[in-house]
């Protein structure tokens, strides 16, 4: 598919809330019933050019920063927390490979992201590895100028509707399990065998199952910088920043539905103030917290953008952690306040201040790489870092 | 004569997937097999062996990125407290 019209960078956020009111917000509820992917959401996504919203000018992108990213992917969270992460997702790879990727087979590739609006997906984690992503045991085999690669991954978001999916492997079958390189793999040369279903309590739309993926290619496809440069300096950045983006839209989606709940509480009694207001009070000023955290750090990725010197010292890497497990905390919080302050209205599954959805995806993003492991990260890097 | 030291900090904390011996001053210790849970603990060991304190600046990927990168960062370090 090839769309024509042409996106600005400045209209991001409001594309992206547009599509969130118009068509993720409507659907999202089936989407999470039927554990679904959000066709619609992503194919309108498509249709606005956004999914080269990162992709830069020259290669028929809207050239955006990331900040500019996180705005729309904040504004689709609070619609749809699923399409809100597909959308994420996409974007960190579509960065991997902007920042990354110099050859010209990389040039291509990002035109042809913005020509063809190609979705991109991402499997990192493997089975038997233990969910360290800096680790492999699969590898890349190379023979003459083709590659083969054979990886059992326990989680890809949707694999199954990726058209191009950017996989991390041993470099040759001799390396250590951190020499990794990433690598794009595609039809035709890529077959993915589901091993096993997608029914979570939370993030149903993002269908991630298992898969066991198998691809084979020109070496072209694989990236020239290191895995492990790639991810310090943007893969992991970026991820958390994108992901705490999406959290921040579902946390903000159940602030906007508390004060709904108790301007309407005090609609129907004028003159008394109801007693959920002190509440709400107490969770905007939690949920503004949040907001700027999520919103410096987005700033700070852009403004350290250009410095691989910034990006791979300590003090960065620490903070990206802590973006992490601070926002994935404070959206579990935020919902679960914003419930308190509905009461049964937001517990029932049938009523216009429903919650349980955004409870369910909440609890997920402690988990998409786990906290403790994020935290033990960042406890060696403090036994060394004077920051 | 910093070269020993520095490889038997590496033998004992870099979990190194080959022998530090058999690898040239330039040879890249990530290709290697040194993690950045590992390097985190060989900083400290050559903090230890060599009573110095790597400042946040040298505290970097490339410096210790090889035999040849550690000395010197530590030539600096050294040099910097002689001065």
């Amino acid at each position: 598919m090839t769309t024509t019209n042409s996106l600005d960078r400045a209209d991001l956020r409001s594309v992206a809330a547009g599509i969130g009111q118009d068509v993720a917000g409507p659907a999202a509820a089936d989407v999470d019933r039927q554990a679904r992917f959000p066709r619609e959401s992503i194919e309108a996504l498509r249709d606005a050019r956004m999914l080269s919203a990162y992709v830069p000018t020259e290669c028929g992108g809207a050239g955006a920063s990331l900040a500019e990213i996180a705005g729309a992917v904040e504004a689709l969270g609070q619609q749809c927390a699923s399409t809100a992460m597909i959308f994420a997702m996409h974007q960190i790879q579509v960065a991997c490979l902007v920042r990354h990727g110099r050859t010209g087979y990389w040039r291509a590739l990002t035109g042809e992201i913005a020509d063809a609006q190609l979705l991109l997906g991402s499997a990192t984690t493997e089975a038997g590895i233990g969910g360290d992503v800096r680790s492999s045991s699969c590898a890349v085999e190379v023979a003459g100028d083709t590659f083969q690669l054979k990886k059992n991954a326990p989680v890809i978001s949707y694999g199954a509707y990726s058209d191009l999916i950017l996989v991390t492997a041993r470099r040759t079958p001799d390396s250590p399990p951190n020499d990794q390189v990433l690598v794009a793999c595609r039809t035709p040369g890529l077959s993915l065998r589901p091993t096993s279903e997608w029914d979570t309590l939370g993030f149903r739309g993002t269908c991630s199952p298992g898969f066991m993926l198998e691809a084979g290619g020109s070496v072209d496809a694989i990236m020239d910088d290191s895995y492990g440069d790639i991810s310090s300096q943007t893969m992991l950045p970026v991820s958390h920043i994108l992901w705490s983006s999406a959290w921040l839209g579902l946390a903000t989606a159940a602030v906007d539905t508390a004060r709904r709940f108790v301007r309407g509480q005090a609609r129907n009694r004028p003159g008394v103030t109801p007693p959920g207001a002190l509440r709400v009070a107490e969770l905007v000023a939690v949920h503004q917290q949040m907001k700027e955290l999520v919103h410096g750090a987005a700033r700070r990725f852009d403004e350290a953008a250009g410095s691989v010197d910034e990006l791979s010292g300590l003090g960065f890497a620490i903070a990206m952690n802590s973006l992490k497990v601070a926002a994935s905390s404070l959206v579990v919080d935020i919902v679960g306040s914003a419930m308190l302050i509905c009461g049964i209205a937001g517990y029932r599954e049938d009523s216009e201040y429903s919650l349980g959805r955004h409870l369910r995806d909440a609890y997920g993003a402690a988990l998409m790489v786990n906290n403790d492991r994020i935290l033990g990260n960042s406890a060696q890097l403090l036994l060394v870092s004077k920051d | 004569m910093l070269g020993d030291p520095i490889r038997e900090v590496l033998a004992q904390y870099g979990r190194l997937a080959v022998d530090v011996s058999t690898l040239d001053d330039r040879d890249d210790l990530y290709e290697a097999g040194l993690t950045s849970h590992a390097s985190v603990n060989v900083m400290l060991g050559l903090e230890d062996s060599f009573d110095v304190e790597f400042p946040e600046r040298l505290l970097r990927k490339t410096t210790f990125s090889s035999v040849a990168a550690i000395r010197d960062a530590l030539h600096e370090l050294t040099d910097a407290a002689a001065s």
